[in-house]
């Protein structure tokens, strides 16, 4: 774990650190996506500039709406720098809501622009394992496995690497798959299921989950939920493919 | 590859196949899921007390400025924001007044908020000296010895720990400063839930 990496008078948050970078570097792939799928890179550059706009400030309002109480009387304390202050949910509604906007406003074909999108989603799960590993959030059961990691108090299941080792496995079968994918959508939707499919299966072996129903980790359910419409939607895609040749 | 994919677009098609899968999958999801169920105590990190969120606080005893001695667990019971600082830390400075405003607010409503002079890298006299210049009213305490730093492996100052009533750490904020509306709205939702 290495939270705070110290430069000389400064302190940086390595955990943050490394999403930026991730969102960097997951931008940068978005061209060459582009190219593949006769897309312009421009609008889809913008849709991510968008949305992480809209994905910022829905996040600090709606955490200010929230707690709307606390902010009566210090209204400018709006404008903060601090990350803290900032609902995680809102801000993926408002972002998401923000590049949906803009890609019907430029008609941007919607599956084609997801599949486009993937392997930059594939690159940046990478780096929220790394993340989670300088940060020691999303951490594991308790374990006496041989290779469990001794952090917070405790030998635990080394739940990032696990969480990484996913992501780069999914990454590269990403990889091959965005030459072969068959029809719009199924790149996109293929990722989906198997991202909640290892979402369910890992979350077995975090130390934090959410209890629901007496016992039930919450993720799970979630997860189980996206995974059952990943595979509805492939399979109607997958029809819709067909239709679409056979009018063509 | 593409020999795969060839075959993969009829599979997806064929309702009567893919749905045979579908449910396949499902059935593992959730029997995995069944199996991997935990009673919240098993998942609880109780009684481990280590600096993060979702843990204990790890419990110190200090002298405070006005000669009484505070420790951590005697406060349970209540929210407490614990504060680590240093007169020389000019982010540290700079949040002490909205830290002071935080308490006149909520101390009817037990919350403490204790500052922790890291007198070990500063000196005692100073934060006397800084706490009576600014016209803090809230308990500071000095970390004589660096037990405090240490316990909670201090990287950055300030460091802001939020504390509920049952000692369990519910926020940490390293860096600052903070301001007014940041402390309250975290504060306010620890009392509201504490009701």
């Amino acid at each position: 774990m290495l939270p705070i990496v110290n430069l000389g008078p400064l302190a940086l948050p390595l955990p943050g650190l490394l999403l930026i970078g991730g969102v960097w570097l997951a931008t940068l792939t978005i061209d060459r996506e582009a190219g593949r799928r006769q897309l312009s890179a421009n609008p889809l550059n913008n849709l991510v500039f968008i949305g992480l706009i809209g994905g910022i400030l829905g996040a600090r309002l709606g955490y200010v709406l929230r707690h709307i109480d606390a902010y009566v009387n210090v209204l400018p304390d709006v404008f903060s720098l601090n990350t803290s202050t900032m609902s995680l949910g809102d801000g993926l509604l408002a972002g998401s809501i923000a590049a949906l906007i803009y890609a019907q406003r430029r008609d941007l074909p919607l599956w084609t622009t997801l599949d486009a999108f993937t392997p930059s989603l594939a690159l940046f799960s990478i780096f929220v394992g790394f993340s989670h590993l300088a940060s020691g959030d999303a951490y594991g059961a308790p374990t006496s496995l041989p290779w469990a990691l001794q952090l917070w108090g405790a030998a635990r299941h080394p739940s990032q690497v696990y969480e990484i080792a996913a992501a780069l496995l999914l990454f590269c079968i990403v990889s091959r798959l965005k030459l072969v994918a068959p029809f719009p959508g199924f790149l996109f939707l293929t990722f989906i299921a198997a991202s909640a499919a290892g979402r369910v299966f890992l979350e077995a072996f975090r130390g934090d989950s959410e209890i629901v129903f007496g016992g039930v980790r919450s993720v799970q359910l979630l997860g189980l939920t996206v995974l059952l419409l990943g595979l509805f939607g492939l399979h109607l895609l997958a029809k819709d493919a067909r239709t679409m040749k056979a009018e063509s | 590859m593409h020999f795969t994919m060839q075959r993969i677009v009829p599979f997806m098609r064929d309702r009567k196949r893919w749905t045979a899968f579908t449910a396949l999958v499902m059935l593992l999801g959730v029997a995995w899921t069944g199996a991997s169920m935990v009673s919240d105590a098993e998942i609880s990190s109780a009684g481990i007390a280590i600096p993060q969120e979702g843990f204990l606080a790890p419990d110190f005893e200090l002298d405070t400025l006005d000669g009484a001695a505070v420790s951590l667990t005697a406060l349970r019971g209540r929210v407490v924001v614990v504060n680590l600082w240093a007169s020389w830390c000019p982010p540290c400075r700079a949040e002490m007044p909205a830290l002071q405003a935080l308490y006149e607010e909520f101390a009817a409503q037990d919350l403490v908020v204790l500052g922790v002079n890291m007198t070990y890298q500063d000196s005692a006299a100073e934060a006397i000296a800084f706490a009576g210049e600014l016209g803090l009213t809230f308990p500071i305490s000095f970390d004589r010895s660096g037990e405090v730093a240490r316990s909670y492996g201090m990287r950055a100052l300030p460091s802001t720990y939020f504390v509920d009533p049952g000692g369990v750490i519910r926020r940490v904020i390293i860096g600052g400063p903070l301001n007014e509306a940041t402390l309250r709205s975290i504060v306010m939702d620890l009392l509201e839930e504490a009701q």
